[in-house]
């Protein structure tokens, strides 16, 4: 889809949020010339178009207590990736779940996840539990654990 | 004008500053378990929160004000695919422990760099690039490489096989 001024003007008007108002798509529309329903019409297109991924409340979980996060990567084999993946990827705990390649010698994984927790026993019984319950114990894999934030710049569409 | 992808909503937290976490009401998690997979698209989204949740839109205002001006919702909009527009890595280096901040440093000044942060492995220092085209992140990389004499292992997404619903509470 190619997107028109307009839309850019709508993306740049909502990446910060909704305004927490009665109307919101009517207050934005005002700042933008647009109605109200013409607003709500352009959202739900680029939500259709895969532009926007969903409209929700996005949520810190670090503020929430949710401190510890592993990235998990896995050395799948090939013919079981796509098996593999929509496994993990559907489990409630598992915030992200991608392909990426491996860089042979030095990085055979091809499967990363990421996962949350409050704490890191928490996030290791949950790996666990994933192993256990997808028979994954032959699947090679490590466990990444975050440390320090060097910089974290929330998404832009500039 | 949009040049660059967006990038991974998740907030990849560090463990860093644990501690003073913020405790939720039974509402205030009724509300975000609810409505970070979507909002009711309707000219009064507000209202219809509080019908489905039994309560008043005032309050779901007030409770979304609130928790918005102590962090603990960065916004009520839109969570952007990556990779639309432009290109994007995750890419990784194997730092030596006494370098990591000075490294890490050096990398964060590159305005390409969106996430930059520590990783307990031999790869212990991992961040985002992206740029307006795949021949631009690669110079990038190579800048990388060349300002840091350590080598850049990039790790293009390939397949993502999760669609981001925000996560339960109960994690």
């Amino acid at each position: 889809m190619v997107l028109s001024d307009r839309d850019y003007r709508l993306i740049e008007a909502i990446q910060d949020g909704l305004p927490l108002s009665s109307r919101p798509y009517a207050d934005i529309g005002a700042r933008l010339q647009m109605d109200e329903q013409a607003v709500i019409e352009r959202i739900a297109a680029l939500q259709e178009e895969g532009i926007i991924k969903r409209m929700g409340i996005v949520v810190r979980h670090h503020e929430l207590g949710y401190t510890a996060n592993a990235m998990v990567v896995w050395d799948v084999p090939d013919e079981r990736l796509e098996e593999i993946g929509e496994q993990l990827g559907a489990q409630p705990c598992v915030t992200l779940c991608y392909q990426r390649p491996r860089r042979l010698p030095e990085w055979p994984y091809n499967l990363f996840c990421m996962i949350h927790g409050r704490d890191r026993g928490r996030v290791l019984e949950i790996i666990d539990e994933m192993i256990a319950s997808h028979d994954l114990r032959e699947i090679p894999h490590k466990v990444l654990f975050s440390g320090r934030r060097f910089k974290q710049r929330g998404a832009r569409y500039q | 004008m949009p040049t660059t992808a967006p990038m991974l909503e998740h907030q990849d937290s560090g463990s860093g500053s644990a501690g003073e976490s913020i405790a939720l009401n039974d509402l205030e998690k009724r509300l975000l378990d609810r409505y970070q997979k979507g909002l009711p698209l309707s000219p009064t989204p507000f209202r219809d929160m509080a019908e489905e949740l039994g309560t008043s839109e005032a309050l779901v205002l007030q409770i979304l004000q609130r928790l918005q001006r102590d962090g603990v919702i960065s916004r009520v909009g839109p969570v952007f695919r990556p990779k639309r527009i432009g290109a994007s890595t995750l890419a990784a280096m194997a730092v030596p422990a006494a370098d990591l901040e000075r490294i890490a440093a050096i990398i964060n000044d590159f305005r390409e760099v969106n996430h930059n942060y520590e990783r307990e492995d031999h790869y212990n220092l991992w961040f985002v690039v992206t740029a307006p085209s795949q021949e631009r992140l690669q110079a990038v990389l190579q800048e990388m490489e060349r300002a840091t004499g350590l080598p850049v292992l990039d790790l293009p997404l390939e397949r993502q096989f999760h669609i981001d619903l925000g996560f339960p509470l109960w994690c």
